[in-house]
C-alpha cells in the first residue's frame, strides 16, 4: 500500500462539509452498533446463560442480569458429561488433520514450485482440478473408501484417521503453497545448490523458514475447518468415545439440562475464538482470499 | 518479507512481495539434476498418495457407482441408467430441488446487499477499522454446531423464547420460527446468513482498499458528488468480486446440509428438505437402507451443474491475480 493516500470514497474536501461528517459518523455509529448486537450479542448471551440456572434462561432469557449464577453448570459439563472426552477427541482431530495438511502441501507444493518435475504440470494440473468437484461428489465413495481402504485391508471406521488422511487432499493448500514457493527469489535455491545443499537441506533449512506466513493462513484454515466439520467425522466415527464435539453436542441436547448444555456449548466455542483473537490479522487476511468459502 | 504475496485472486492491488527480477531458464540450470531424481518422488509421494486414494479415486468411483447397484455385501452390478431414473422417479426430489433453490434464492436476498453496504460503510471507518472487522468476522469463527444449537434456543416458539422475547417488546409475535411451514425457511437462511456474512464483508473490504483512489479524484474534478461515486466507481470497480461472491454463495447454498439437518431435519412436512439432506437420506438412514447407487447418481448430477459454477468462478479469479 506504499504509494496510495489514505483515503477511499470520501475525499478530504468531503470529510470539512459538516453533512457529510455527520452522516458518516452516524452510520458508523448505527453500523457499530448493530455489528456488536449482532457479532457479539449471540455469544455474550451464550457466555451469560453458560453460568445462569435453568430456570432463569427459561423465563427471562433476556434479562440482563440473572437472578443468580451457577458456575457449576462449567464443571459439571466438563466432566460429568464428559465434555474432556469430545474436546479432547476434537483437539486430536485437528492436530492430526493439520499435520497431514501441512506435509501433503508443503511437500507437494514445494516438489511442484521448486524442483519441477517433468511432469509437473500435469500433477499440479490433477490436483488444481479437485477444486471444481464439489464435496458433495465424494460423500458416498469416500465414505466406502474408508470401509474398505486400498493396501491396509481393515477398514478405517471409528479410527481417526478416517478424518486425518482425507482432510490432506485439499487442493486449496497446495495452490497456496505453491504460489508462495514459486515467488520466493530463486537466486537463494541456486546459492544454496551451489553452497552443497541437497533438495532436503534446501526444503527444510531455507523454503520452509522462508514461508511462514504461508504456513500460518494454512495452519488456521486447517485448525478452524477441522473444528467446524460435522457431517464427515458424524458418518466414520459412530462410537461416541471417538467423537468430537461438533457431532456429540446435538446428541448432547435431548439429554442434558439445558444450563450444562449451554455450557457445553460455550465451552466447544472457547478454542476458536480464542484463535481467532490470537491471529485476527492471519484471519482476517485468509478471509479475504475469497476461495477458501468454497466447500 | 510482507503476506502480500500470499494473496491470489486479485482481492488486493500491488504485489510487493519477494519476486525475483530475473529467473533462470527452466531447463538447464543447477537445480535440473533433482528433476526426475529421488528426492522429487519422495516430495511428490505423499501428495500423490493422499490426493490418488482420497480425492481422484474417489471421484471416479462416484461416476462409476451412479451406474452401479452397490451394497455392502455382494459385488456392485451395472443397472445402466436405472439410478437416475429411480431419482427422478421420486416425488421427494422435487420437493428437494425446490427447497434448495428456495434457500439460495433468500440466501441471496438476505446475504448479498447487507455485506456490501457494511464493507463500504466500513471502508470509510477511520479509526478502530479492526474493531468493526473482527466483530462482523466474529461469527464465521463461532462453530456451526454451536451456532444452529444455539439459534435453535432462540428460534423457540413459546413466548418466553429468546427472539419472541425481544418481538414482545414490540408487541409483536410470539412466532413459530421453526414450526410455521411459512417461515421455517427464512429463519433457517436468517442464521445461516449470520453466519457466513462476516466473510463476505472481509473479501468486500479488501476489494474496496483495492480500489485506485486516482479514480475517485478524476470524479471529484469532474465535480462528481458521493452518491455518484459511489455508483460510478465503486460499485463498478466491485463488479468481478460481486460475481465471484455470488458464484461461491450458489455453489454453498447449493450444499447446504448443516441447518435443515440440526434445525428441522427436513420438516415440517419436507419444507426444509435440500437436495444434500435428500443424498445423505438415500446413503446413510435405515428407512431407505443404504441406495448407494441412488445417492451418488443425484450427487453426480448436482455436482456436474455446480462445477459449472466453479469453473467460471476459477477463470474469472485467475484471470485478475495473473
Amino acid at each position: 500500500m506504499s504509494a496510495r493516500t489514505d483515503r477511499g470514497l470520501l475525499a478530504p474536501t468531503d470529510w470539512k462539509r459538516p453533512s457529510v461528517r455527520w452522516s458518516a459518523r452516524i452510520s458508523h455509529g448505527l453500523l457499530l452498533a448493530g455489528l456488536a448486537v449482532a457479532g457479539l450479542g449471540p455469544m455474550l448471551w451464550l457466555a451469560k446463560a453458560a453460568v445462569t440456572p435453568t430456570q432463569d434462561t427459561l423465563r427471562q432469557p433476556m434479562a440482563f442480569w440473572p437472578n443468580g449464577f451457577d458456575f457449576a453448570n462449567l464443571a459439571e459439563a466438563w466432566t460429568r458429561v464428559e465434555i474432556d472426552k469430545y474436546f479432547f477427541n476434537t483437539i486430536a482431530l485437528a492436530a492430526g488433520s493439520w499435520a497431514v495438511q501441512l506435509l501433503v502441501a508443503a511437500t507437494g507444493g514445494y516438489a511442484l514450485a521448486v524442483l519441477r518435475p517433468r511432469l509437473g504440470k500435469l500433477v499440479s494440473g490433477a490436483v488444481l482440478a479437485t477444486l471444481f468437484v464439489p464435496s458433495v461428489v465424494l460423500l458416498v465413495p469416500l465414505y466406502l473408501t474408508i470401509l474398505d481402504p486400498p493396501v491396509v485391508g481393515t477398514s478405517m471406521l471409528n479410527t481417526f484417521w478416517a478424518i486425518w488422511l482425507p482432510a490432506g487432499a485439499n487442493a486449496f493448500n497446495v495452490l497456496l503453497m505453491q504460489r508462495f514457493f514459486a515467488n520466493l527469489p530463486r537466486e537463494i535455491f541456486e546459492a544454496a545448490r551451489v553452497d552443497g545443499a541437497g533438495p532436503y537441506r534446501l526444503f527444510w533449512s531455507i523454503v520452509l523458514p522462508m514461508s511462514r506466513p504461508i504456513i500460518g493462513v494454512v495452519s488456521v484454515f486447517a485448525v478452524i475447518a477441522s473444528w467446524k466439520d460435522f457431517l464427515w467425522p458424524m458418518l466414520v466415527l459412530p462410537d461416541p468415545d471417538r467423537q468430537p464435539l461438533s457431532v456429540r453436542l446435538p446428541i448432547l441436547q435431548q439429554f442434558v439440562e439445558l444450563d450444562v448444555f449451554l455450557a457445553a456449548l460455550a465451552i466447544s466455542s472457547l478454542i476458536p475464538i480464542a484463535l481467532f483473537l490470537v491471529f485476527q490479522r492471519l484471519f482476517l487476511n485468509g478471509a479475504s482470499l475469497g476461495g477458501a468459502v468454497k466447500g | 518479507m510482507t503476506s502480500t504475496d500470499t494473496r491470489p485472486a486479485g482481492v488486493t492491488g500491488d504485489r510487493t512481495g519477494p519476486r525475483t527480477a530475473a529467473r533462470p531458464g527452466r531447463r538447464g540450470g543447477p537445480l535440473a539434476r533433482a528433476r526426475a531424481g529421488l528426492p522429487t518422488l519422495v516430495f511428490l509421494a505423499p501428495m500423490l498418495v493422499i490426493f490418488g486414494v482420497f480425492s481422484w479415486l474417489p471421484i471416479g468411483r462416484a461416476v462409476v457407482m451412479s451406474f452401479q447397484r452397490t451394497n455392502l455385501v455382494s459385488d456392485p452390478v451395472f443397472v445402466g441408467f436405472a439410478n437416475f431414473q429411480q431419482v427422478f422417479a421420486d416425488p421427494q426430489l422435487w420437493t428437494a430441488a425446490q427447497n434448495t433453490l428456495y434457500f439460495a434464492v433468500l440466501a441471496l436476498l438476505f446475504g448479498y446487499p447487507v455485506p456490501l453496504v457494511a464493507a463500504v460503510l466500513m471502508s470509510e471507518v477511520r479509526k478502530m477499522r479492526g474493531l468493526f472487522s473482527a466483530l462482523a468476522y466474529l461469527p464465521v469463527v463461532v462453530p456451526p454446531v454451536v451456532a444452529v444449537l444455539l439459534w435453535k434456543l432462540f428460534y423457540d416458539a413459546g413466548e418466553d423464547g429468546v427472539f419472541n422475547t425481544v418481538l414482545g417488546w414490540f408487541g409483536i409475535g410470539p412466532v413459530a420460527w421453526l414450526q410455521d411451514a411459512d417461515i421455517v425457511m427464512p429463519s433457517l437462511v436468517l442464521e445461516a446468513t449470520w453466519a457466513a456474512a462476516g466473510g463476505t464483508v472481509i473479501i468486500y473490504l479488501a476489494a474496496l482498499t483495492g480500489v485506485d483512489p486516482s479514480l475517485y479524484e478524476a470524479a471529484e474534478i469532474d465535480g462528481g458528488g458521493v452518491w455518484r461515486k459511489l455508483w460510478h466507481i465503486t460499485l463498478p470497480q466491485l463488479r468481478g468480486i460481486l460475481l465471484v461472491t455470488f458464484i461461491l454463495q450458489i455453489i454453498g447454498t447449493a450444499q447446504v446440509f448443516l441447518e435443515p439437518f440440526l434445525f428441522t431435519d427436513g420438516g415440517p412436512a419436507n419444507r426444509t428438505l435440500t437436495l444434500l439432506l435428500l443424498i445423505y437420506r438415500y446413503a446413510f438412514t435405515n428407512s431407505l437402507g443404504g441406495d448407494y447407487g441412488a445417492a451418488a447418481a443425484l450427487s453426480l448430477m448436482l455436482a456436474v451443474v455446480l462445477t459449472g459454477f466453479s469453473v467460471l468462478y476459477f477463470r474469472l479469479t485467475r484471470s485478475w491475480s495473473s
